[in-house]
This record gives structure tokens, C-alpha cells and sequence, in this order.
């Protein structure tokens, strides 16, 4: 059922489109350093001043531009209409007439939601990687803490930093599943979920609610730059996996209680 | 008084309330194992409502159903796959292809072997007229179509009970015959049809029980042959003096006499047809015509409601 699932989500034009977007910010990045030179040492986001001295930066600069805005908006429109979408169209009440089940679709839905998560993060970070490669240097990579790695090293990292990115959405996914079971609109449902990413970001920047920071879903989203550093830093990626964790838990026992006692008018 | 496991449809008290308005209220359905059940009423009198409650997609308000002799929504997960059903128009996805369609459903649950998935799905868009077009996105289909495919989803597999909500909306005349050939063909194979329509010829057509539904209310439930006779027919003549006419007959005992033009009509209270016409050419007058109306469905369905059929809920 939850290949089922996936082949379904994955065949759809839309689907695709936002991966293609996803492909394209990295390239498009990678592009405009090789024509501009890029920013100078120290200025731009994080490893954007790096991104032309080797290809694994141009990865991780990727990943760095997408994190804030193109990979949450993208989770927030598959998560909106996970549920929403399938009430909109009408076929939520013929899976459950077949009978699916409400509580494994539901299932089936956050699986193929993860895998999305985990997909978006890598397709990211796997373009930039090629672009980076033909446009720029790759060999040996120089760690945020100064020490050298070897290039194949380096690949590692920024394929693992685009697990850690993955997972970091899961808790967004979560949120925005449980808002599409309580609506049969599905742009209603993205709206909301991002609304949800919107605010949390606001938040995160008010020193005056400080207290809430730690249990953002937002806070820790630029962990994974700590795995460029030698040794890799890992407190703040536990972190981060343990509320996402945390996310998933409530939101998806949420969706649970919601799904299975819903009316499907729709 | 049948046992449960005669019935295939059976429930007590359903109720369902939106808003303080009850769209369905407190019905009591007995659908005979076998029977081809018209669930008939305007639009907006409950159907849909009671069907989506059957299914389990919306709960009750009030009162409890069993399917094919099983507690309800309690055995749900083992009653469906014996379930075929087509609720409120069809509906798929867009940007697949009918067998991409078909093949997504029938593997999003239990109890269907995907060794024999092909030619279950063959067979079931064949039996609808659609395998010319199984290859074409859904977003490309026709109403008609899509209502086809919505049926062959409801028949991959055999069934013991097919629910079916106005299954000819949408189609042409020659759809709604193949349909009605359909249902025929699966009735005589043993699946018990339960047919929601708001066309009373449909439900006259090829049902062999009739439920009337009127403002979320069941108001009649029987054979069809059965409700046909329980409605009073009525005597129609042509006359001369149609006021003479009017006269003698109620002078017979037929009630509700009406005159329209040289038309005389009246409700025949048990009178026989021979009696009337042997008074009136008694009392000298000129008949030209003299039917006992063939009771339909409709009148029947006046008679029960008071009004006629057009008025929604
Ligand atoms: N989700 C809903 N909220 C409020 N009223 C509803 C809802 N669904 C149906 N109704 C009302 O219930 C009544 C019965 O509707 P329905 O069962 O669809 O009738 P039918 O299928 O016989 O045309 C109608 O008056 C309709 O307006
Ligand atoms: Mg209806």
C-alpha cells in the first residue's frame, strides 16, 4: 500500500515540478557564482563565499539557500494535500469504502510524506554536487574548523547533512497532515502549514520569547552545518532529531484522533 | 419477521442531523437478500446521506445498521470487500490513465491478489464499455465515462451487495440502457443491488423493492408490485356531458371526481370499471373512451407525499 502510495504521489506533473524546482535553485546557484565570482570570504549566507572552491560547498551552499523557504514551502504543499487533496477530489471516500482504512492510509500518507522529506533534501543537494563538480574544483575539502578532508570525505558529509535536513522536516510533515485532515480544502491546508513555518521563523528571531526557542520546530533547522566542522558536532543534530521527534508524536497522534473520527462529506 | 442474515441492508433509528436539521430521520430499511431495492426520493430527501452512513463515511446521529448480517461500522474492514459501491458520482485522479485508475484502488487494500489484478480489471472495464479507453487520462473522460469507470471499480472483484447512488446521472440514453442491463444482469447472478434514483421510471424499470424517501423521512417500503397495488387507481373517460358524467359516477362511489374538458376522472374506491361504464350508457350518455388508469409509480409516490415529485427537500 505504501508503494502503492508513493508511485501515486511521485507520478503526479505537480510533484514533479516541485522536485525540478528543487534541482534548479542548486544549479542556478552554482551557475551564478561561476558568472559572478561570487560573494567575497565571510559575506552571504553561510558557505555561499565558499561555494566556488569546491563542489561540495556548492552542495551544501544549496542547502542552505533552499532550508528557509523552497523546501518547507514544498513539504507544506504535499503535506496540505496529503489528506485535503484526496477529500477535494473525492477519492478519499472511495480508499475508504475499498476499504483502506482510515488509520493505514493515514500511515501510508506519512510514509510517502517522509519519503518526500528525505527525496527533497537529497535531490537538493545531489544537484548542487554535480553542478558543483563540472563548475568548480573538487578535490580536497577545507572543514569550517580549518583541517583538511579528502573530496570523497566531503561527499559523505553533505549527503548526510541532506539526511539530517530530511528528518528536520518531519516534524513540519507532521504538522501539516494534521491540518489536512481537518479540511477538504487543500490550499487551505498549505496556507496554514506554511503560516506554521512563517511563524515559528518570526519567533525564533525575538529575543523576548527566548524560552520558546528551544522547542521551535524551526530552531535547530541549520544543524546540519555543523557536520562540515572536524570532528562533526552533534549535539545540535540529536537535538533537532529528538524534537522533530517530538513534533511527529503529537501532530501525528493528532491526525490519528481526527482521521478516524472524521465525517468525509466530501 | 426474516432473520438478519436475510437482509442485506437493515437499519434501525438511522438518523443523521446537520446543524440541528435532521437530513435523515430515523429510517428503518429492510433490503431482502436478492432483491434489487429502489431507494427512491428528490433530490435533497436523504439518500446520499443514508448511503455515505452505510458505508461508514459519516457516522449517525442516532441508530444502528447492519451489512450483509454484520454489525455496523463495527465489522466495516471485513464487510466492504464483499461491498461494491458508487457514492455521489464518481470520482479519480485526474493525471492517471482509467487502469492506472483501477489498479491504484484495487491494491490500496485487502483481500485482492495482484496476480490476478490484470484481468480482473480487463473484465471490469469490458463489462462497462470502457477498455477502448482504459488507456486515456481520466481528466480526458466524458461524465459518462467516468460514472463507466466508476462502475467497473465497484466490480473488480464479485460482490454480495452493490450500493449504487444515481448510477445514470450524467449519461445518455444508451448508458442509462446499458446500465439497466448491467444492474439486471447482476441482479440475476444473485448480488443484491441497493439503487438510489430520483428517476422514478429507473427505479419502475428494474427494481424489484421500492423505499420511498421524502425530507429525510422512509415513507414506504415494500415489493414494488405491491405499492403499485396499495395506491387507489383511478377511472378515466371520454364523454359528451362530461357534467352528467361527473354525476353518475359519484352516485357509484368513486371519490376525487374531477372534470377537465370532456375528460372525466376519479378514484375507483373498489369499483369495478364494467359497472361504470354499464351506468353511464344507462343514464344516456355518449362514452368515447373509458380506461382504468395503469397506476405508476409516481401516483403512488403522490399518493404517499401528497406532492409531487419535483419538490426537493
Ligand atoms: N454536509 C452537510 N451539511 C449540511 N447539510 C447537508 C450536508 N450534506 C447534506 N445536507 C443536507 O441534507 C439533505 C439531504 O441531502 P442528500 O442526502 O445529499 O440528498 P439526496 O442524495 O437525496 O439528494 C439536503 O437537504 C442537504 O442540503
Ligand atoms: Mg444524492
Amino acid at each position: 500500500m505504501w508503494l502503492v502510495e508513493a508511485r501515486t504521489v511521485f507520478s503526479r506533473a505537480r510533484v514533479r515540478a516541485l522536485l525540478v524546482v528543487l534541482v534548479a535553485v542548486p544549479v542556478f546557484l552554482a551557475f551564478a557564482v561561476y558568472l559572478a565570482g561570487g560573494p567575497h570570504n565571510g559575506q552571504g549566507p553561510t558557505f555561499l563565499d565558499r561555494a566556488s572552491h569546491n563542489g561540495v560547498f556548492t552542495a551544501l551552499a544549496g542547502l542552505v539557500v533552499t532550508m528557509p523557504f523552497f523546501i518547507p514551502l514544498s513539504i507544506a504543499v504535499m503535506a496540505g494535500d496529503a489528506v485535503a487533496g484526496e477529500a477535494s477530489m473525492g477519492t478519499l471516500r472511495y480508499l475508504l469504502i475499498r476499504p483502506a482504512g482510515r488509520a493505514r492510509l493515514l500511515a501510508a500518507k506519512g510514509a510517502v510524506l517522509a519519503l518526500f522529506c528525505m527525496v527533497a533534501a537529497l535531490v537538493v543537494v545531489m544537484a548542487g554536487l554535480l553542478a558543483g563538480v563540472v563548475l568548480f574544483p573538487h578535490g580536497p575539502v577545507v572543514t569550517l574548523s580549518g583541517t583538511t578532508i579528502p573530496f570523497l570525505d566531503g561527499v559523505g558529509r553533505s549527503l548526510l547533512a541532506s539526511l539530517v535536513v530530511g528528518a528536520s522536516m518531519f516534524g513540519l510533515g507532521a504538522m501539516g497532515l494534521f491540518v489536512s485532515t481537518l479540511t477538504d480544502v487543500p490550499i487551505a491546508a498549505m496556507a496554514v502549514t506554511i503560516g506554521l513555518v512563517i511563524v515559528s521563523g518570526i519567533l525564533d528571531g525575538v529575543s523576548q520569547v527566548a524560552f520558546l526557542h528551544p522547542w521551535l520546530f524551526t530552531n535547530y533547522w541549520t544543524s546540519f552545518t555543523d557536520l562540515v566542522r572536524d570532528p562533526m558536532h552533534w549535539g545540535l543534530v540529536w537535538k533537532d532529531l529528538l524534537l522533530q521527534l517530538g513534533y511527529v508524536a503529537v501532530f501525528g497522534a493528532a491526525a490519528w484522533a481526527r482521521m478516524v473520527t472524521r465525517d468525509v462529506q466530501a | 419477521m426474516s432473520g438478519p442474515s436475510d437482509l442485506a441492508v437493515e437499519t434501525h433509528g438511522l438518523t443523521k442531523v446537520f446543524s440541528g436539521r435532521p437530513a435523515v430521520d430515523g429510517i428503518e430499511l429492510s433490503v431482502p437478500v436478492g432483491s434489487t431495492y429502489g431507494f427512491l426520493g428528490p433530490n435533497g430527501s436523504g439518500k446520499t446521506t443514508t448511503i455515505r452512513m452505510l458505508l461508514g463515511l459519516l457516522s449517525p446521529t442516532a441508530g444502528s445498521w447492519r451489512l450483509l448480517g454484520r454489525e455496523m461500522p463495527g465489522a466495516a474492514m471485513s464487510t466492504l470487500p464483499e461491498v461494491g459501491a458508487l457514492v455521489e458520482g464518481p470520482a479519480f485522479y485526474p493525471w492517471m490513465t482509467g487502469r492506472e485508475n483501477l489498479e491504484r484502488f484495487d491494491s490500496m487494500g485487502p483481500g485482492r491478489p495482484s496476480r490476478s489484478r490484470r484481468a480482473r480489471i480487463d473484465d471490469a472495464l469490458a463489462r462497462v464499455g470502457l477498455t477502448a479507453a482504459a488507456g486515456k487520462k481520466y481528466k480526458a473522460y466524458s461524465l459518462g465515462m467516468r460514472q463507466r469507470l466508476g462502475l467497473a471499480s465497484a466490480l473488480l472483484v464479485p460482490r454480495r451487495l452493490l450500493v449504487l447512488d444515481e448510477p445514470t446521472n450524467g449519461m445518455d440514453p444508451q448508458g442509462t440502457r446499458e446500465i439497466r442491463n448491467l444492474v439486471r444482469e447482476l441482479a440475476t447472478g444473485g448480488t443484491t443491488v441497493f439503487l438510489s434514483s430520483h428517476l422514478l421510471s429507473e427505479v419502475e424499470q428494474v427494481c424489484s423493492h421500492v423505499g420511498v424517501m421524502h425530507r429525510g423521512k422512509l415513507l414506504a417500503q415494500q415489493s414494488l408490485s405491491d405499492l403499485l397495488a396499495s395506491a387507489a387507481p383511478r377511472l378515466r373517460a371520454e364523454v359528451d356531458q362530461p357534467e352528467e358524467a361527473a354525476q353518475v359516477l359519484s352516485g357509484l362511489g368513486l371519490d376525487d371526481v374531477l372534470v377537465a374538458g370532456r375528460q372525466v376522472s376519479g378514484g375507483l374506491a373498489g369499483v369495478p370499471p364494467e359497472l361504470c361504464c354499464r351506468a353511464l350508457v344507462e343514464a344516456g350518455i355518449g362514452v368515447r373512451m373509458l380506461v382504468p388508469e395503469q397506476v405508476s409509480l409516481e401516483d403512488a409516490f403522490v399518493a404517499l407525499t401528497g406532492e409531487g415529485f419535483d419538490v426537493a427537500g
